[in-house]
C-alpha cells in the first residue's frame, strides 16, 4: 500500500486511526491444533492480520541432500495467499517472501533443539491468509505455537510484534495503513524467558534513542504475547481427551 | 522456502580456536582490533559502458557495482519519482561456495537490505529522475556483482553502491513530439544524491561483538547484525542476519560500535568520490 496524501494517523487526543493508543495492540487471537494432517498448527490474528502455521516433522527428509548428520534441517516458508492483499498477489514466491522465509527461519534456528533430531527435517509452513501489517511478526507467533503444538522441544516460546513511527510517535503493532504512511517499521521477535531477540529489522530512519525505546516497547508486548501463547496451549491440552 | 544451509565451509578446529582465542584477547587474525574494519580500497568509473560503476576491496572481499539507466514508467503510487532497482548476483567466479543460477536467499536479502537503506533515507533524489510526470522516469538499475567472497558482503556492497551512484551520470535526452524519449550517447548530468548511507556489519561470536567479519569469522559467528547509518549518525536500517539470537543489550551495543566504525567507511568513500555529494 502506498502513501495517501494528507492522511492523519494520530488525532489531537493521541488516538490512532482505529482508536488505539500508541502502546495498544490490536485484538489478538490465538488457537492451536487447527489442522488435522499437520503435526502441529496454529491460527493467529492481530486485528485483521490472519496467519496460519503448520509444522510437519521431525520427519525423514524428502531429498538426500537435506540430511544433516548432527542435527535436524529446518525448512521455513513464508507465503502470502493471493487473496490476502488489496490487490491480488501472484502466488509465485516474491523476493520479499524469499527474504522473510530466511528471516523467519533464522528466528527459530537457535530456539528449536535441532540436535535432538539428527538426519531429519522439520518443516514450518506459514500462510498469510489476510495481510493488514505485521505479518512477519504474527508469523513468528503462529510458528512458535505450531512448533509447540507439534511437540518439538524448544528453549523457549517466541513471539513477535512490530513497532512503528507515525507522525513522530512510536506506536505498537502497526497495521498496513500506518506502515504504508509512517516513517519507520521495527519488526521484532524475542524469546522473553531466555532474554533473546531472534528477529530484528528496521525499515526506515530512527535515532538510536528511538530504536532503544521501540525495542523496549516491543519486548513488553512480546512478554504479554507469550503469556497468551501459553494460555492457548493450556486451553488446547486441558480439554483434549487421550485416545486409546 | 528457506533451508538450514547445508553447504557451509568448514573452518578447521585449529583455525577456529585461533580466531576465538585472539578475539578473547581483543585481537583478530588480520592484525586488527575487534572494532576496526579491514583495509578499504575504492575505485570508481571502472566500467565505461555503465552510467556509473565502482569496485570495492574490503580486505580480500571484492565487489563490483554497475549502474545502468534506462527509461521506464513510474510506480503508480509515486508518479513523480524515478525508480531504483537493486539486484545482487553471487556469481560463481567469487567463491567455491557459489553456484550458477538465479539469486538465492542470501543475494536477495543483501539486495533488499541495501535497497531499503537507500530508499528509506532518501539517499537518491528520486524526484530529480522524472522525464514526463506520471509517464516516463529514469529507472536506475544497481547491479551488485560479487567478485571475491571473503565475508561481509553487506559493507562492501553498500560502499560500492554509494560509490557507483556518486559516479553515475544520466544520459542526455530529447522529448520527441510523439511523447517518446530519445536517449543520447552523451552523459552530462550527475545523478543527484541527497546523502550518503553506509552499513556496519557486526558479528556476534560468543560474548564478543566484532566489526567487519571475514569469511572464517562469519562461519564461526553466532549471528550478524547489519546497521545502516547516515552521516549525521541516524540509523537508516537494521537487519539481523544469521541463525543465532542476541540480547537487547548486545543489539544496542552493536549500534554504538557500528556508529563509530562506520566513520572509517565514510572517510574512505569521501576520499574516493571527492565533493560529489552535496552537504557531505
Amino acid at each position: 500500500m502506498g502513501k495517501i496524501q494528507g492522511i492523519k494517523l494520530i488525532d489531537e487526543l493521541g488516538r490512532r486511526h482505529d482508536g488505539r493508543l500508541p502502546e495498544e495492540m490490536r485484538p489478538v487471537r490465538m488457537r492451536v491444533n487447527v489442522l488435522d494432517n499437520a503435526d502441529g498448527s496454529a491460527l493467529v490474528e492481530y486485528g485483521r492480520t490472519r496467519i496460519l502455521a503448520a509444522v510437519y516433522g521431525p520427519r525423514e527428509p524428502l531429498q538426500r541432500f537435506m540430511i544433516l548428520p548432527d542435527r535436524a534441517l529446518l525448512r521455513v516458508r513464508y507465503h502470502m495467499a493471493p487473496f490476502s492483499t488489496a490487490e491480488r498477489k501472484s502466488p509465485a514466491p516474491s523476493r520479499r517472501e524469499i527474504e522473510l522465509s530466511k528471516v523467519l527461519r533464522e528466528a527459530f534456528e537457535d530456539i528449536i533443539l535441532v540436535k535432538h533430531f539428527p538426519r531429519t527435517a522439520i518443516d514450518v509452513f506459514v500462510e498469510v491468509l489476510q495481510a493488514d501489517g505485521g505479518t512477519r511478526t504474527a508469523a513468528v507467533t503462529a510458528a512458535s505455537l505450531a512448533l509447540a503444538n507439534a511437540g518439538i522441544p524448544m528453549k523457549a516460546l517466541v513471539a513477535g510484534v512490530a513497532v512503528g513511527k507515525i507522525e513522530g510517535v512510536l506506536v505498537l503493532d502497526v497495521d498496513e495503513l500506518e506502515d504504508g504512511n509512517g516513517e519507520a517499521d521495527l519488526p521484532i521477535a524475542a524469546a522473553p524467558s531466555i532474554g533473546k531477540v531472534t528477529l530484528f529489522q528496521l525499515n526506515g530512519v530512527l535515532t538510536r534513542e528511538e530504536v532503544e525505546r521501540g525495542l523496549n516497547m516491543a519486548l513488553d508486548a512480546i512478554k504479554r504475547l507469550v503469556e497468551l501463547e501459553k494460555k492457548a496451549l493450556i486451553e488446547e491440552y486441558a480439554s483434549s481427551e487421550e485416545v486409546e | 522456502m528457506s533451508l538450514t544451509p547445508f553447504k557451509v565451509p568448514i573452518v578447521p578446529e585449529l583455525r577456529k580456536n585461533t580466531i576465538l582465542s585472539l578475539i578473547s584477547k581483543g585481537l583478530r587474525v588480520e592484525e586488527r582490533d575487534l572494532y576496526t574494519p579491514r583495509l578499504v580500497k575504492i575505485e570508481t568509473g571502472v566500467i565505461e559502458r555503465a552510467e556509473g560503476s565502482a569496485q570495492v576491496y574490503l580486505g580480500k572481499t571484492q565487489v563490483l557495482v554497475g549502474v545502468k539507466v534506462d527509461v521506464g514508467a513510474p510506480f503508480k503510487d509515486t508518479p513523480d519519482e524515478g525508480v531504483i532497482a537493486v539486484n545482487a548476483e553471487f556469481v560463481p567466479v567469487a567463491s567455491p561456495l557459489f553456484e550458477p543460477g538465479p539469486p538465492d536467499e542470501n543475494a536477495i536479502e543483501l539486495a533488499r537490505v541495501i535497497d531499503r537503506s537507500l530508499r528509506e533515507s532518501n539517499a537518491v533524489d528520486r524526484s530529480s529522475l522524472v522525464l514526463i510526470p506520471g509517464q516516463k522516469v529514469w529507472v536506475i538499475h544497481v547491479d551488485i556483482y560479487v567478485l571475491n567472497y571473503d565475508g561481509n558482503l553487506f559493507d562492501a556492497s553498500m560502499l560500492a553502491t554509494m560509490a557507483a551512484l556518486a559516479d553515475t551520470r544520466l544520459p542526455d535526452y530529447e522529448e520527441l513530439e510523439t511523447g517518446e524519449i530519445l536517449v543520447k550517447e552523451e552523459r552530462t548530468t550527475p545523478l543527484k544524491l541527497n546523502k550518503i548511507v553506509l552499513t556496519t556489519n557486526i558479528a556476534k561470536i560468543g560474548d564478543y561483538l566484532i566489526v567487519d567479519p571475514n569469511l572464517d569469522e562469519e562461519v564461526v559467528s553466532d549471528t550478524r547484525i547489519i546497521i545502516a547509518y547516515d552521516a549525521e549518525g541516524r540509523i537508516a536500517g537494521i537487519q539481523k542476519s544469521g541463525p543465532g539470537a542476541m540480547t537487547p543489550e548486545e543489539i544496542l551495543k552493536a549500534i554504538d560500535i557500528g556508529a563509530n566504525a562506520v566513520r572509517v567507511y565514510f572517510k574512505s568513500l569521501e576520499e574516493a568520490i571527492g565533493g560529489r555529494v552535496p552537504g557531505q
